[in-house]
Parts: C-alpha cells; sequence; structure tokens
C-alpha cells in the first residue's frame, strides 16, 4: 500500500496544506516573536525596527543591533499583567475542574443510555455547540442581568428579597466558561466511556465488586484518557478567553486575552500584545504539546 | 455499558436542560412585544421587521455568508489533504511538524491566531479585508476538517481501497470512485463544521478585517456591548433557526444515505 505510485502521490499531497499551514499558521510566529523584541513607534506599522531587505546584510545587522528584550521587561514589572496571568490560569483551573464534575456524570449517563438513544444524545449534545459561541454568551446576558430572568424568579420564589447584581462578577464568567465549553468535555469523555467493555464490568459485578468499587476501580482508571483529553480541550483555550470575561465578567481584574486585546485595539501598543502572546504561548506550551500527543495517539493509531 | 439507572436519567435530563435553557429563552424574548426583558408584551414579529429594515446588520450578515462558504469550501479541501496525508503517507520527512501544526489550532487561544495572521498580513504588506478574513477563517477551520475526516479514515476498512488496486486501478481512481464516496459523510460533516466557525467566529476576524468588511459577530459584539436588544435576539433566532436547520436536514441525508447503502448491499448479495 505505502509503496511505489500511491506513496508519491500521497506525498505530493501532503504539500499543499503543509505550505498552507506553515505560511498562515506557523511563519507567523515568528513574526509576533520579532515584533515583541521591538519598540512602540508612532508610526504605521507601529513599531520600530522595520525589517528592510533593500538595505542588505548590513540592514540585517543594523536590524538585528536595535532589537531588545525592553517589552519583556515592561510586561514582567508591571503586576498588571502579571495579575491577569494568574487570574486566567485560576479561572482556567477552577472551571476546568467544575467542567469535569458537571460532565462526566452526564457523558457517564449518556454512554449508559439505551443504544438507539446515544446517537440522539449525542446530536443533543453537539447542536449547541453548532449554534454561534457569541449568541450563547449574549444569552446569558438576558438570563444574568440586573433586571433578568434569574433574578425574577429568584426573586418570585422568594429567595431574594433585592435583585442581586449576577453580571460583571467571576461567577458569571465561571457560568459562561462551563455553558460554553461543556460538549468540549463531554464529547472525549463519552467517546472513551462508550468504548468501556461491557463484559468488564459484568466480570466485576460477577466476582462481587459493589457497583460504586467497580466504578472507582474499573471505569475511571479506563476512562483517563477521556478526562485528559476534555481537559486539555478546555482548559488551553479558556487561559487565553476573550469574549466571555469582556461580556460577562466584571472590570477590576482583566483575563490575559482581554489585557491582549486592549494594548492592541485601545492602546495600539503592538510590541506589548505581541510579547503578551508569546509568553502566554510560552506558558501553554506544555498543555498543548500533551494535547497534541493524546491527538496523534488517538487518531493515527500505534504508529 | 448499558444499565440505566435513575442517576443516569437525571444527570443527562438536567446537563441537556442546562445546555437548552439560555438558548430558549433567547428565543422566546425575541418574539416579545415589549423592550424590556423580564416585562411579557404578548407575542410580536416587531423586532424582526425592524431587522429587515437594518441595512448595517443586513450587510454584515451578507459578508459573514460569503466568507464561510469560501472559507469552508477551501478549508474542506485542504484538510481532507491534510487527513489522507496523515492516514496514507506513511512516514515522510517533517511528519511531526505536520500532524503538530494541523492539531495546534483546535486548541490554540483565538487572541493568539488572530495577532499572528494579523500581524504577517502588515509584514507581507497585504490590504487587510475580505479577503484576509477568508484566509484567515480557512487556516483555523481546515484542522477541524482534518480531524473529522481522519477518524472515519482511521475507521473504514482499507481492503476495499487495496482490492481496487490490486485489479489494476489506478491510485486517484481508486480516490475518486472508492475512498471519496466512502469519506464523504465525513467530509460534508467538516464543511457544515467549518461554515458555522467561520460564520461564528469573533475575535480572529476582528484582527483579520479591514475598512468595508464587517463580518456579523463583529456587528453583533458591537451592539451587544451596549446592552441587550430584543433585535440582536432576533437576529441571534434566525442563526439558530438556520444551523438547526442544516443539521438536522444533513443527518436525514446521512441517514437515507446509510440505508440505501444497505439496500444496495443487500441488492449485490442477491
Amino acid at each position: 500500500m505505502h509503496s511505489g505510485d500511491n506513496g508519491r502521490s500521497s506525498r505530493g499531497i501532503v504539500l499543499v496544506p503543509y505550505l498552507w499551514l506553515a505560511l498562515f499558521f506557523l511563519a507567523p510566529f515568528a513574526i509576533v516573536l520579532k515584533i515583541s523584541l521591538s519598540q512602540t513607534a508612532l508610526a504605521q506599522p507601529p513599531y520600530l525596527p522595520v525589517f528592510d531587505l533593500s538595505a542588505g546584510w548590513a540592514g540585517v545587522k543594523d536590524f538585528a543591533g536595535q532589537l531588545s528584550l525592553d517589552t519583556y521587561k515592561l510586561v514582567g514589572a508591571d503586576t498588571l499583567y502579571l495579575l491577569a496571568y494568574l487570574k486566567s490560569l485560576e479561572i482556567a483551573a477552577i472551571s476546568t475542574a467544575l467542567l469535569l464534575i458537571i460532565g462526566y456524570p452526564i457523558a457517564f449517563g449518556m454512554a449508559r443510555a439505551p443504544r438507539a438513544w446515544q446517537p440522539l444524545l449525542v446530536m443533543a449534545v453537539v447542536l449547541p455547540f453548532w449554534t454561534s459561541f457569541l449568541i450563547r454568551v449574549y444569552a446569558w446576558i438576558n438570563i444574568l442581568q440586573r433586571d433578568g430572568l434569574l433574578n425574577e424568579v429568584l426573586l418570585k420564589l422568594h429567595v431574594i428579597n433585592t435583585p442581586a447584581a449576577w453580571l460583571s462578577s467571576d461567577t458569571a464568567i465561571y457560568i459562561g466558561v462551563v455553558y460554553s465549553y461543556l460538549p468540549f468535555m463531554v464529547l472525549p469523555l463519552y467517546a472513551t466511556l462508550e468504548k468501556i467493555d461491557e463484559s468488564l464490568l459484568e466480570a466485576a459485578a460477577d466476582l462481587g465488586c459493589p457497583r460504586r468499587k467497580t466504578f472507582w476501580l474499573v471505569v475511571l482508571p479506563l476512562s483517563l484518557p477521556g478526562v485528559a483529553a476534555g481537559a486539555m480541550l478546555c482548559f488551553i483555550p479558556i487561559v487565553g478567553e476573550f469574549v466571555i470575561p469582556d461580556l460577562l465578567g466584571g472590570s477590576e481584574t482583566l483575563m490575559i486575552g482581554q489585557t491582549l486585546w486592549t494594548e492592541f485595539f485601545s492602546n495600539r501598543d503592538w510590541p506589548v500584545a505581541s510579547a503578551i502572546a508569546v509568553t502566554l504561548l510560552g506558558l501553554l506550551l506544555v498543555p498543548i504539546l500533551l494535547y497534541e500527543r493524546l491527538q496523534q495517539r488517538s487518531l493515527e493509531g500505534g504508529r | 455499558m448499558q444499565r440505566t439507572s435513575l442517576f443516569n436519567i437525571v444527570s443527562v435530563t438536567i446537563g441537556l436542560a442546562f445546555l437548552y435553557l439560555p438558548i430558549a429563552t433567547l428565543v422566546i424574548y425575541s418574539f416579545n412585544a415589549s423592550r424590556l426583558v423580564t416585562l411579557w408584551g404578548g407575542w410580536s414579529l416587531m423586532w424582526y421587521q425592524e431587522l429587515l429594515h437594518d441595512d448595517a446588520v443586513l450587510q454584515a450578515a451578507w459578508v459573514s455568508v460569503r466568507v464561510a462558504v469560501l472559507s469552508a469550501t477551501a478549508a474542506t479541501a485542504l484538510g481532507t489533504l491534510a487527513a489522507i496525508a496523515l492516514t496514507r503517507a506513511g512516514r515522510f520527512h517533517g511528519r511531526l511538524l505536520f500532524s503538530g501544526m494541523v492539531y495546534a489550532p483546535l486548541v490554540m487561544p483565538e487572541v493568539i491566531t488572530g495577532l499572528s495572521l494579523l500581524l504577517l498580513f502588515v509584514a507581507l504588506n497585504v490590504d487587510r479585508g475580505f479577503w484576509t478574513i477568508v484566509i484567515a477563517h480557512t487556516t483555523l477551520t481546515m484542522c477541524f476538517v482534518t480531524v473529522i475526516v481522519q477518524s472515519r479514515l482511521v475507521s473504514f476498512d482499507r481492503s476495499l481501497e487495496e482490492a481496487a488496486m490490486d485489479l489494476g486501478c489506478p491510485p486517484l481512481r481508486t480516490f475518486l470512485i472508492v475512498t471519496l464516496p466512502l469519506i464523504a459523510p465525513a467530509v460534508a460533516a467538516g464543511w457544515m463544521l467549518a461554515f458555522s466557525l467561520s460564520l461564528d467566529d469573533l475575535v480572529i476576524a476582528s484582527f483579520t478585517t479591514g475598512p468595508g468588511a464587517t463580518t456579523l459577530p463583529i456587528r453583533i459584539y458591537s451592539e451587544v456591548r451596549l446592552g441587550v436588544k430584543p433585535e440582536i435576539n432576533a437576529v441571534c433566532t434566525l442563526m439558530i433557526a438556520i444551523v438547526a436547520a442544516a443539521t438536522i436536514f444533513s443527518s436525514l441525508m446521512a441517514k437515507r444515505g446509510a440505508v440505501r447503502r444497505k439496500q444496495a448491499a443487500l441488492g449485490a448479495q442477491v
């Protein structure tokens, strides 16, 4: 199969997507790195030095001489950025834990539902994911705002006496994040739980293992690849999340995605925005590599 | 794994309710005759009528649809090629880098992808606007297509391809008449996912857009920042209806295809 003509034509097939991703995904990172080492300037583009190939080798040397770590020193010295990184990590870690706690029973219930129902349940979980992310976050503004539905229901039930401020708080961010990312947690969990061989559970039961103990000793360890995949799939993008904290969160502590956005769009400070992006990427490198290993193993088999 | 207990039923039900209730409230309030969210003023289509006269939103929607169709089509072609490369090409030079580049955009925070693409376009001195959004969305969504097509390619019986080739069918023809029909549902699902991801994207489009290319999410976002507007509820309801209809339609098509294939297989046996 891999020999002769087919091997060669497959190799030709590789080239087009390879070059596309190299140009539009990999190469831009080099540019981000370069600009993070530049200085802000009141110019178009708003940074210095500008790479000038026409000046030849002397131009390249001149250019390299002007690069500096100043922007990183700035980012490192200002506690605003440090706090934003810590806040993002905290929110991502707690949300991932919440997603696991909420998502696992749902995935487990789905895997144990009658076979005929399962495709329907999977579709029911996927469908909200196909509707716009922005819309789903926006839906929560309707519910959480001061004169929104949640307060109305709670007032009617006499749980609270005065309307509570749900919006612009960490609680709102957690609600939005858990809501938006739930399908990303449930689906990988379901995929591993559904594959667990029924006979293993029967064997445990035959040997007198109580159902609860079977869960901890058999089901949970077998589902760990799904737990890891779901956790990575949620944790990594949540750290850099922008839309949810921007629409639902408060203004006192920002997440790092918001900080990057403000530096870029409001302050027009491209070097600082780039330095934030590079640092964020460095922070997420280990989880991203872990995620890639998991993907390679599940999609490319034991190759 | 089949033994349905009360606990399982309850957790699935609550989970689905959590997923659908917010969307349901949004849909219901788009028909509200009152401007206030809490006040129910009776059923009305007034926000939809208002929408028809909102040129800015309609224009943004048209930009979004064109971007989504173009980028989903390009992404499906590139993503399918990448999936074939990863499952059929065996070992090749730079394979690890390639699969790394395919999987990383799936989890990469959008602010990073958006910023880096913008800086690339600035460095290449490209005018930003419609086409830069198309390129950006193609890059992001092709990776989702790859993963979907790849999982289909991994699971199907390769002996069919081998049989065709043993009988002297050239590789390209084998691909067109054996492989492609088999992976067609996954390719279609990939296109649909790419389309809806593109229609949905705010962050990457905001970075890569230019004058005159305002997409629907960019438009909605700028309105939403100012507070809830019933009109936006109406836009969102329409988008949800379109996506739901498309999803149900495509799953019905897939089912019909499966039934037809089954009948064909039975016919072949007789």
